[in-house]
């Protein structure tokens, strides 16, 4: 009885964990087939294995650009995401002053705002700025974005440091300053590698952000370069699953080594140990 | 929000007497600091965030094309409009559709998996890491992938002709009445790990020891999870539920790069159908109300969840329930 409720329990697990791969097999061989292969049998191999579609996306300037572009991007707002949400949190974790609870508030409540509400007026901010098509048109807005997360994940990491820490420091004649640079900040590198890997996921898979900044071909981002490709090439899947692998391959790759800052920094606390 | 318990704890720099001066110098420093820290964030976070909500409440008054002056003030005139206008309200119901069915199905089954996982199965590492991949991968890319492989004769259809399954063929993205169940699945398959990943981190804190003891006292297993573990899984599944919710308030990329709201707006949430009324229509003014729409129902259900259900900050959402 019982080895058939474990067998049960296999049996159930591994068809979850075939029903997420199943997509991502599909995607990957689908790459290395022909069209004609895939619309004669969607199921199946790769008979015999074609390596143009990978080959030529891998050697065309468009796919590399777009690579460089969302690089760029997710770089350039997890270097303003990070430090300032590290700053912020500092402040509301180590300092006790009149107002905080309400400035701090005022961040979480950033977490309800989801970027659609605010995508008009900031479309029209990015265009009087004379940003559309600048990789700050869109770093700029969505590190704005990623605060609250950040700062919500890194306050309660800064405020478990015991307070004598702090007061030794400061016998030694170590400023708040000097506390935060020298001495917070590295004991803190795995929470900070934690949100720093989530940043850069966040920003690698945004859409509705660049779709509207990013009119110019020239600079969009692997997923405005995916949809485009989709509709380009309608007919062609096995280019456009060539593709979709590709522009996955980073964002999985990242996961595969960071998978347990990713997990730790959802659910907190995990990594204290 | 209430103050989280620790937080009270206040940072008093060592030797409290100190002469006058040194202290109102010291007082000084501490506001500089926190100004100092703070304002970069508050700068970024104002502009960019809450100047834009405030300004959508703005526009949401006018009827503007996004160019030009705004001068032509309507009231409430784009919030009438929008709730007579059935393809919003039916945009309303399908954003009502997918948290109703995250909320009854994809978070049991998300508990269901991370129960499965603490059942010690060999292998349960490798399976976490796989049930919870889906959500780094971009909603585009997966929402292409999907869309290829629920073609007509796509891998879908292929599969259950052989299975021999093949009057269950539906044309998955192009029927009205199957569409909206067909997104839920995509759906489910990108978030319910990070349900599942929750509920691992609330479950590890359950002390194994009080499910033991209740099995000495004769509960059975389902006794043990309806008595025991459930009840002390109450903050993570408020919690995931209320995530959950605010997610499907949210809902646009997916069902962007799928359905683009379509068949015949049987799909469109608030969010496609306000990116299609101000970026395909250029009607900035009207999509502006609806903007507001989203974002009232999303503080007020926050406000709800918060008073009548969370009775504890929002704060510790992510952070402080894995203590």
């Amino acid at each position: 009885m019982r080895l058939v409720s474990r067998t049960l329990l296999y049996v159930i697990a591994w068809l979850v964990a075939a029903a997420i791969l199943v997509p991502v097999i599909y995607a990957v061989l689908g790459g290395f087939r022909t069209t004609g292969q895939i619309a004669g049998s969607p199921v199946g191999l790769p008979e015999p294995w074609v390596f143009t579609n990978y080959t030529e996306i891998l050697t065309s300037s468009t796919f590399w650009r777009q690579v460089f572009n969302s690089l760029l991007i997710a770089v350039v707002s997890t270097l303003l995401v990070v430090p300032l949400a590290a700053m912020a949190a500092f402040v509301f974790a180590r300092f006790a002053f009149r107002g905080r609870e309400i400035f701090y508030t005022v961040f979480t409540l950033g977490l309800l705002f989801p970027i659609a509400v605010a995508i008009l007026p900031i479309f029209i901010m990015v265009r009087n700025l004379g940003l559309l098509d600048n990789p700050l048109g869109v770093a700029l807005p969505q590190a704005a974005f990623g605060l609250p997360m950040t700062i919500i994940i890194l306050r309660p990491f800064f405020a478990s440091f015991p307070n004598e820490l702090q007061d030794a420091a400061a016998i030694d004649g170590c400023g708040p300053l000097r506390f935060f640079w020298q001495i917070l900040l590295p004991l803190s590198r795995p929470v900070l590698a934690t949100v720093s890997v989530l940043a850069i996921v966040g920003s690698w898979n945004a859409f509705l952000l660049p779709l509207v900044v990013l009119t110019d071909a020239d600079t969009w981002t692997l997923p405005l370069g995916v949809t485009n490709y989709s509709t380009q090439y309608t007919a062609d899947i096995a280019r456009i699953l060539a593709f979709a692998t590709l522009s996955m391959a980073p964002a999985l790759i990242l996961y595969a080594f960071a998978e347990r800052h990713i997990v730790a920094g959802l659910t907190g606390g995990a990594i204290k140990g | 929000m209430p103050p989280r318990p620790d937080s009270a704890r206040i940072v008093t720099p060592a030797g409290r007497a100190i002469a006058r001066p040194a202290r109102r110098s010291r007082v000084r420093t501490k506001w500089v600091t926190i100004a100092l820290f703070l304002l970069p964030a508050l700068v970024l976070y104002g502009l960019l965030v809450i100047a834009p909500v405030v300004q959508a409440i703005y526009y949401s008054g006018f009827d503007w094309s996004g160019l030009g002056s705004l001068d032509d003030f309507v009231g409430l005139e784009n919030f009438r409009r929008a709730f007579a206008d059935d393809v919003f309200v039916g945009a309303l119901w399908h954003n009502g559709f997918f948290i109703a069915l995250s909320l009854l199905v994809q978070l049991p089954f998300a508990l269901g998996v991370a129960l499965l996982l603490q059942a010690r199965l060999r292998g349960r590492a490798l399976l976490r890491v796989l049930y919870f991949a889906p959500f780094v991968l971009s909603e585009v890319v997966t929402g292409v992938i999907f869309t290829l492989m629920l073609q007509p004769d796509g891998l879908v259809d292929h599969s259950l002709d052989r299975a021999g399954l093949d009057p269950l063929i539906h044309q998955w993205l192009a029927e009205p009445g199957i569409v909206l169940w067909s997104l839920f699945v995509v759906i489910s398959w990108k978030y319910f790990g990070f349900h599942m990943i929750l509920y691992l981190a609330g479950l590890q804190q359950i002390p194994r020891e009080l499910e033991e003891a209740a099995m000495i006292d004769g509960a059975n297993r389902l006794q043990v999870l309806r008595y025991v573990t459930l009840p002390l899984l109450g903050p993570t599944i408020r919690i995931s539920a209320f995530l959950s919710v605010i997610g499907a308030l949210q809902l646009f990329d997916l069902i962007w790069v799928m359905t683009g709201g379509g068949p015949v707006n049987s799909s469109n949430t608030m969010a496609t159908y306000l990116i299609d009324w101000s970026f395909k229509r250029f009607q900035f003014g009207y999509a502006s109300a609806v903007a507001v729409i989203m974002l009232v129902i999303s503080l007020l259900f926050a406000l709800f969840w918060q008073r009548f259900v969370l009775r504890r900050d929002i704060e510790g959402a992510l952070t402080t329930m894995g203590r």
